[in-house]
């Protein structure tokens, strides 16, 4: 490599908040990283913006104490984190300082200025060779592997290199650091480069060592049933969840990070409250993946920015914990990415565009909020890497709308790229219908579990359902006729039985695809069956009986022999209210 | 060091800007002129130009005042001697007791390690029923009240302060009308409780800025408190005219505004204040009770808005009493099952019985006949009213829900409360009272 330039310094001109404007004297460029030195200790920041011969950092901490004519020193590197074995299970903040280690250095508080390696440098890995001297590889392919937990972790051609390389020493199986060197290859001008068993990544830059993307049409099964069977997401795909406060955001992603049917699930804890990290670190630990009968945090690995640290590094958390997911995804795995919230990032971004006096957009989110967003997404997907496996990164956010109203910009840029939109209500949160995803407004573009012109019907149904309660509100019950009230009903009973769902039930909570398809096949039988009753009363009466067997049903073990007798107690309760061919 | 600078170049609204050097961010400045001395803060550096929110007002301040810069943050002096003491919202003595002499701690400083952070585990009892059997409030929990102008969510605070089962109490007032701050004190004066609580107070006739230091130096002091293993409660009010000042003096710097003229930050400024809440695992606890005003009865306004994304739950108070619905502790999962064995099951069942209540009295409103199970609701729901959700009542949990069972007996008949039957084995009570509701 050439010799590289003597790294520039600085002086600061001005402190705004968390922004200071500094004078430099080499060249720098945007997105470098830059340290404010204050008494003993270094403040990490990042250059936002460069204006002639000055230019502008984000601080990743509190700014107190900084002076004009402070100095700055600059890096050259990008923001960037550790790609390597040991990400798995660990606790990171946005800029992958892992939290329990820097517990352990300073104790009960975050002290700023405190930094610690993302990888662990002395844990030992036990690496297996995959190449062979004079083999030609590329970047993403890997030269080796080592275990990591429940994964064979590869150990890859860094992503950023350029054209073939071929492989001129590789090391034996041994145990050894990450800092080893394990290969040796040479690039197309003869020169060596060296590979260890981790490598550094720009967090905002996607990693695209694969082939080629593919279509998400998987499906991702989160065992919810209002979202697998009538919202899906698949594999490699995108959704939001936007809600108010208190509508079951941050729950429905609870749920989702331990049900979901995939390899490595990341939380990016993003400027919301600690205290429901916490649910997760303690908990995680302690429960059984039934996938592998492992603890859940094997395969989990929560990156915690939470509303009180600070907020430039929450708008670096979520890219972090995409270039993570993205890294786990080379190794032809299935990933999901859950972000709570996505509306505090923008708010980071709202906020870094205020002290920079950008023109605001609309309620004064920068006016490049929709790309930024959009670009974030993107960032999800199935890929075919260059062996012929598949990896996928699914990427789920919360959203939390101003006045819990979905006209507004995080929401509706957001809309615009998902793949499907879990929109949670007051309304159904307030009457405790869980999980409060709206039956009506949500919508997905993937394909369900179940066959989707019985899903078809009966979303028709919940709908006219609808229509005929917010009738019945005007003209009472008794001006309502028998079908339409039949209709209500049914509406009501999908609702009941099968749309809403007791997370904390062991049975109820979870229910895989197969019992899905089981039960909806049973459900959408009832709802469209064509059923004969004399009177309201009579009608509402068997509803609400049938709504008592499915629900005891839903709380049955699908191997018991319970289960089997509750179907047919429900089916043959229906089928006697079945008309027959004279009555019609 | 401690250079005297004359002379200020610009005064806008409460900010001061004149040209000095070596200063820092975030330092405390004082600025003297005539007999007056006010301190202030440094908001912005801009080269030489350094710029100061000063307490008092920029109202009066001459061009030729002296500015000497004190060369660190805002601070707080700390020693236990700061029990039964009141302040302003610059740290001054309000009860015409000397300053404390004690070393000084940061106020605002950095957040706890989340990962140090532990699973919620003891309840706060506060021998009010809508609190301590409905939403219990739990140790290391923010929850705001949320109430329009005029409800009494003072004296209910007041009323939380004696009763709470905590060690510390720090109350902290935003533009508190001073007779509500006489009332507060004398409150806490007569009933023997000024000794274990310390105030912060910022009255409506006090300068603006200086609201903006209240939550910090109750929570600054609430910490070391806790880190002392003491439980502490922390109660604010009003939010709401804390974020108007953070309002206030970010239209002066003017920065753009987000939403209604609130400050973009203004989530994350709340949440800085709120998350301050936690309980150590090997040491004491901090539980903020914050009243959160809400302009117009709206709860999408931003104040109240952004605070229920912050807060684990909210309290509704309407009409002089905690709203049953709508009102949430969401942590109380964590502790209402190591109260008493029937907690959980009546909780649940009393608030489904008074909704049925309430939806029997709108039947009554539009003038339908009322049946037998209908008038029996109605007997239930009035006594629910009276017995537990009058706020100038205390009862302990225990006997709140005790009482929760004599009502039911007294309305209903065993199996029509939807009880379960062991439960009604062991606590159903003998005999109905003599007054039937
Ligand atoms: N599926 C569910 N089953 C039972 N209770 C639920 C469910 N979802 C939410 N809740 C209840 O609602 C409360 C709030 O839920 P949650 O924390 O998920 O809200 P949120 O939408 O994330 O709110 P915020 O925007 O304030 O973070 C929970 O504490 C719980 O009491
Ligand atoms: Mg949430």
């Amino acid at each position: 490599m050439t010799d590289s330039p003597p790294l520039s310094t600085g002086t600061i001109d001005g402190v705004n908040g968390n922004l200071i404007r500094v004078t430099f004297d080499q060249p720098v460029r945007l997105n470098e990283v830059g340290y404010a030195r204050l008494s003993e200790k270094h403040l990490k920041a990042e250059i936002v913006r460069i204006r002639g011969k000055q230019c502008w950092l984000q601080v990743f901490e509190d700014t107190a104490g900084l002076r004009v004519g402070d100095a700055i020193e600059f890096s050259r590197d990008l923001l960037s984190i550790e790609l390597g074995p040991g990400l798995l299970t660990s606790i990171y903040d946005g800029l992958q300082n892992p939290l329990p280690q820097l517990a352990e250095k300073c104790g009960y508080f975050l002290e700023r200025g405190e930094y610690i390696d993302g990888l662990d440098r002395t844990k030992t890995w036990a690496f297996t060779p995959s190449v062979k001297v004079g083999d030609t590889i590329h970047a993403g392919d890997s030269v080796g592997t080592v275990p990591e937990g429940l994964f064979t972790h590869r150990i890859m051609v860094p992503f950023g290199w350029r054209g073939a390389f071929t492989v001129e020493e590789i090391s034996e199986a041994q145990t050894c650091t990450i800092e080893t060197v394990v290969a040796k290859v040479k690039d197309a001008k003869g020169e060596l480069r060296s590979i260890k068993l981790y490598q550094n990544w720009p967090v905002k830059k996607a990693i695209q060592a694969y082939e080629e993307r593919l279509r998400p049409t998987e499906n991702m099964t989160t065992q919810v049933r209002i979202l697998d069977t009538f919202f899906p997401v698949a594999r490699g795909g995108t959704y939001c969840i936007p809600g108010p406060f208190g509508a079951g955001k941050t729950v429905l992603q609870q749920i989702t990070s331990r049900r979901a049917d995939v390899d490595v699930v990341i939380i990016a804890a993003c400027g919301e409250r600690a205290g429901e990290v916490v649910e997760t670190l303690r908990e995680f630990p302690e429960l059984e993946d039934p996938r592998t009968g492992k603890s859940l945090m094997e395969r989990t690995l929560i990156i915690c920015n939470t509303s009180s640290m600070p907020v430039a590094s929450r708008e670096a958390s979520v890219y972090t914990a995409v270039t993570i997911a993205e890294y786990y995804r080379q190794m032809g795995l299935h990933v999901l990415l859950l972000a709570d919230s996505t509306s505090r990032w923008a708010q980071a971004l709202r906020e870094l565009s205020g002290r920079l006096e950008e023109i605001p957009g609309e309620e004064a989110f920068p006016a490049y909020l929709e790309s930024v967003i959009a670009s974030f997404y993107e960032r999800g997907g199935v890929v075919r890497l260059r062996d012929g496996t598949i990896g996928s990164v699914t990427i789920g956010g919360s959203v939390s709308p101003a006045g819990g109203n979905f006209e507004e910009p995080v929401t509706q840029s957001t809309l615009k790229v998902v793949g499907a939109f879990h929109g949670l209500s007051r309304e159904r949160s307030d009457q405790r219908r869980y999980p409060a995803v709206d039956p009506l407004e949500s919508w997905s573009k993937y394909p369900s579990l179940v066959d989707a012109k019985k899903v078809d019907e009966s979303r028709k149904i919940l709908k006219a359902g609808r229509d005929v309660e917010q009738m019945m509100k005007v003209v009472g019950e008794e001006g309502t006729a028998i079908k339409d009230f039949i209709t209500y009903l049914k509406a009501d009973f999908l609702d009941e039985v099968y749309l809403q769902q007791d997370a904390f039930h062991d049975v109820d909570g979870s229910t895989s695809a197969d019992r899905q398809q089981h039960v909806f096949s049973v459900i959408h039988f009832i709802l469209t069956a064509n059923l004969a009753f004399k009177t309201r009363d009579e009608a509402r009466k068997s509803f609400i009986h049938w709504q008592q067997i499915a629900k005891d049903w839903n709380r049955m073990p699908m191997e018991s022999e319970d289960f089997k007798q509750q179907e047919t107690k429900l089916t043959d309760a229906v089928k006697a209210c079945i008309a027959t061919g004279e009555e019609n | 060091m401690q250079t005297r600078y004359h002379g200020i170049e610009n005064i806008i609204g409460n900010v001061l800007m004149l040209r000095a050097t070596d200063v820092g961010y975030g330092d405390l400045a004082e600025v003297r002129y005539e007999d007056e001395v006010s301190l202030a803060q440094v908001i912005q550096l801009d080269n030489d130009k350094v710029f100061l929110q000063v307490f008092s007002g920029g109202r009066g301040i001459p061009t030729d005042a002296t500015v000497r810069f004190l060369g660190h943050g805002l601070n707080v002096p700390f020693s236990d001697e700061l029990l039964g003491r009141i302040f302003d919202g610059s740290g001054r003595p309000r009860d015409g007791r000397p300053e404390l002499d004690a070393d000084p701690v940061g106020v605002a400083g950095p957040s706890v390690n989340p990962s140090q952070r532990i699973i919620p585990r003891d309840m706060v009892r506060t021998g009010i029923p809508m609190i301590d059997v409905f939403n219990t409030l739990v140790q290391s929990q923010k929850l705001p009240i949320f109430s329009v102008a005029g409800e009494p969510y003072n004296p209910l605070l007041a009323r939380i302060a004696l009763q709470a089962e905590v060690d510390v109490i720090v109350l902290g007032g935003m533009g508190l009308k001073y007779d509500d701050y006489l009332t507060f004190r004398e409150t806490l004066e007569d009933a023997g409780s000024l000794s274990r609580t310390v105030m912060y107070v910022h009255t409506a006739a006090d300068p603006t800025v200086e609201c903006l230091f209240v939550p910090d130096l109750c929570l600054a002091v609430a910490e070391q408190f806790a880190l002392q293993n003491k439980r502490v409660l922390v109660l604010l009010t009003d939010m709401t005219n804390y974020a108007d000042a953070m309002k206030e003096i970010a239209i002066t710097m003017e920065k753009i505004p987000s939403n209604r003229g609130y400050p973009g930050d203004l989530y994350s400024q709340l949440a800085a204040r709120y998350e301050k809440a936690v309980d150590f695992a090997t040491a004491g606890s901090i539980t903020i009770l914050a009243v959160t005003t809400m302009p117009g009865d709206d709860v999408t306004h931003p104040v109240p808005d952004n605070t229920g994304y912050i807060t684990e739950g909210q309290f509704y108070l309407r009409n002089g009493r905690i709203e049953p619905f709508g009102s949430l502790s969401r942590l109380k999962q964590f502790v209402n099952d190591k109260t008493r064995a029937d907690h959980r099951k009546i909780m649940d069942r009393m608030i489904q019985l008074y909704a049925s209540y309430r939806s029997t009295e709108e039947k009554r409103s539009m003038g339908f006949r009322l049946t037998e199970w209908d008038h029996k609701l109605v007997s239930f729901g009035k006594r629910f009213e009276s017995d537990l959700m009058d706020l100038e009542k205390t009862i302990h949990l225990e006997e709140a829900l005790d009482s929760c069972w004599q009502i039911l007996a007294d309305c209903f008949e065993k199996d029509e409360t939807g009880m379960p039957s062991d439960l009604i084995k062991e606590f159903w009570p003998k005999e109905r009272s003599e007054v039937r509701g």
